[in-house]
């Protein structure tokens, strides 16, 4: 899929550059000096709690918002001063918006395609999204998933280069998310540079080639999903049952230890590889076996608890 | 002025059956059934010697604009709002003004053809002179619809939501029918009313519309003071308006 990509120039132009940006409301800092730049043909990940700042964020990058402070370049022009040559290479699918209720879906493709100067063809699009049967229902009579779909649809109506989709999979059942999934790394395959708002991990993990976490305004960490789970304090999770119970104090000392948690006999302990072979070396020592014994790798959940602060150290203690 | 918004947002009016009723047929309705009345066919020194039937001519010509502009498009407009339609459409080339431009334009001529059918009928089923001053009257009405749109534009910018576009909407919907002679014409006010309601935008329109209608240019004091209206209110809608 991948190989579709444009190759990438070393000295290109970023496609998103944000710089020190900065956004109030009424004196409360939304977002507190973000940067971050997308290159080319990715599909980078805005992850974050609720309330971080990850929607003030790309609606300065969608030209929704005027920045307070800071830089924000799309294909290198302004998106408020430009706003209208941004807007025709920007495909956005918003948060929360809504189309005129009684218009159908042929209707509103038709519309949106007139916005566009050189729009793609409306039906192609309609049938790769699953809406063809809906073409004649009303915006209004249409289900959760199917409105998200011809959400995207018009966000990729217009043939961009760049599609900015916030919480895209919100609200959908397992099953609409998973097809939804398909459908962006089928974006991504024709060329398309994709930036997504998210707080699944599941679908950041799967999905993004590079996160930018963002913790109450600022850039918490920014890193390849899998970089990421390296770089937080407890990327592999060894659990088992002691046959004997083990001295706290021993474990406690175990080297780069992240956490630790004891419920019903079970340890569970989130640390480096170093905790790893420390731990197997104490049970040996003290004779002590370990019943289902696991080792697993962290979740960029686990990392993304740890690195927005809300981390298993305090959960464990 | 976006022709592709424009022919959706028509398309969209004409889904939309209360709206089509009461804008464009309760005014010739209402006209049909007072001139159903028979004293409402006998000439009254109350109308300067005219008919009633034809001192509400004028009436029915406003009740259109005012419907429209107080009632439906501010509800149009604070919902595409609230909805997050305009945030939408904010996101591509086109601006979301050309939403609002759209509506107006939707509203204004559905305020026309209103008058344009209360007049017809008028003409045919009760005799009803046409505008004897037509340029006058034509005058007098664009104003009038202008003046509507934008008091309702300023009603859409005053309100957060659809619902309390809805209540002021409702409140400036009756002093408004007042003015424009719906429970009495002007020409039937005490003097000092008549005077008091000239001041008003439609009070000042149903004015000019019947000197207009007799065959008179209007008089420039009512235009003026449409004109003003129009003008102040456009400013207010302006400074006020939210896009989100």
């Amino acid at each position: 899929m991948r190989a579709v990509r444009t190759p990438r120039d070393p000295g290109a132009m970023p496609v998103i550059e944000v710089s020190e940006l900065r956004k109030s409301y009424g004196g409360r800092p939304a977002v507190d000096g973000v940067s971050f730049t997308v290159e080319e043909g990715e599909i980078f990940g805005v992850l974050g709690p609720n309330g971080a700042g990850k929607t003030t964020t790309v609606e300065c990058v969608e030209g929704l918002r005027v920045p307070d402070a800071g830089r924000v370049r799309v294909l290198g022009l302004d998106p408020v001063a430009d706003h209208e040559r941004v807007a025709g290479v920007l495909g956005a699918q918003l948060q929360q918006s809504e189309l005129q209720p009684k218009l159908t879906v042929r209707e509103a493709l038709e519309l949106y395609a007139a916005f566009y100067p050189r729009p793609l063809d409306w039906a192609p699009l309609a049938e790769r999204l699953g809406l063809t049967a809906k073409l004649d229902s009303r915006v209004g009579k249409l289900s959760g998933g199917q409105k998200q779909r011809l959400f995207i649809a018009l966000a990729l109506i217009g043939d961009p280069r760049i599609v900015v989709l916030d919480e895209l999979t919100t609200g959908l059942d397992p099953r609409a998310r998973r097809d939804t999934w398909e459908l962006i790394e089928d974006i991504r395959a024709n060329g398309v540079t994709v930036l997504l708002v998210t707080h699944f991990m599941e679908e950041a993990q799967r999905l993004c080639d590079r996160i930018a976490v963002i913790d109450k305004g600022r850039v918490a960490a920014l890193d390849t999903p899998a970089g990421l789970i390296r770089r937080s304090a407890g990327a592999t999770v060894i659990s088992f049952t002691p046959s004997a119970p083990l001295d706290e104090g021993d474990l406690n000392a175990l080297p780069g230890l992240a956490s630790i948690a004891y419920r019903d006999g079970r340890v569970t302990l989130a640390g480096g590889d170093e905790t790893v072979n420390a731990v197997i070396t104490l049970l040996a020592r003290h004779r002590v076996t370990a019943h289902q014994l696991r080792v697993t790798d962290a979740t960029l959940d686990d990392a993304f608890l740890d690195l927005t602060g809300n981390g298993t150290k305090e959960a464990a203690a | 002025m976006n022709t592709a918004v424009l022919r959706t947002e028509i398309r969209l009016f004409r889904r939309e059956p209360g709206a089509l009723f009461w804008i464009l047929l309760f005014p010739t309705l209402l006209l049909v059934i007072l001139g159903s009345i028979p004293s409402f066919r006998q000439p009254d020194d109350s109308f300067g010697g005219l008919r009633p039937v034809d001192g509400y001519v004028p009436v029915a010509v406003l009740l259109g604009l005012i419907v429209g502009g107080l009632q439906a498009m501010p509800q149009n407009l604070t919902g595409y709002r609230e909805r997050g339609i305009l945030r939408r459409m904010a996101t591509t080339p086109v601006r979301p003004s050309a939403l609002l431009s759209a509506q107006m334009v939707v509203f204004g001529g559905a305020a026309l053809t209103s008058s344009l059918l209360a007049l017809v009928v008028g003409r045919l089923a009760f005799d009803v002179r046409l505008p004897e001053q037509p340029f006058g009257y034509v005058l007098a009405l664009v104003l009038a619809v202008l003046a509507a749109l934008a008091l309702g534009a300023v009603v859409s910018a005053l309100s957060r939501t659809t619902k309390i576009a809805g209540a002021i909407g409702s409140a400036v919907f009756f002093p408004a029918m007042f003015c424009a002679g719906v429970w009495a014409p002007v020409q039937t006010m005490p003097d000092v009313l008549a005077k008091a309601v000239g001041f008003s935008p439609f009070g000042a329109a149903a004015q000019a519309l019947n000197e207009a209608a007799a065959g008179d240019w209007p008089g420039w004091g009512h235009l003026g003071v449409v004109a003003a209206w129009t003008i102040l209110l456009t400013a207010a809608a302006v400074r006020w308006f939210r896009w989100e």
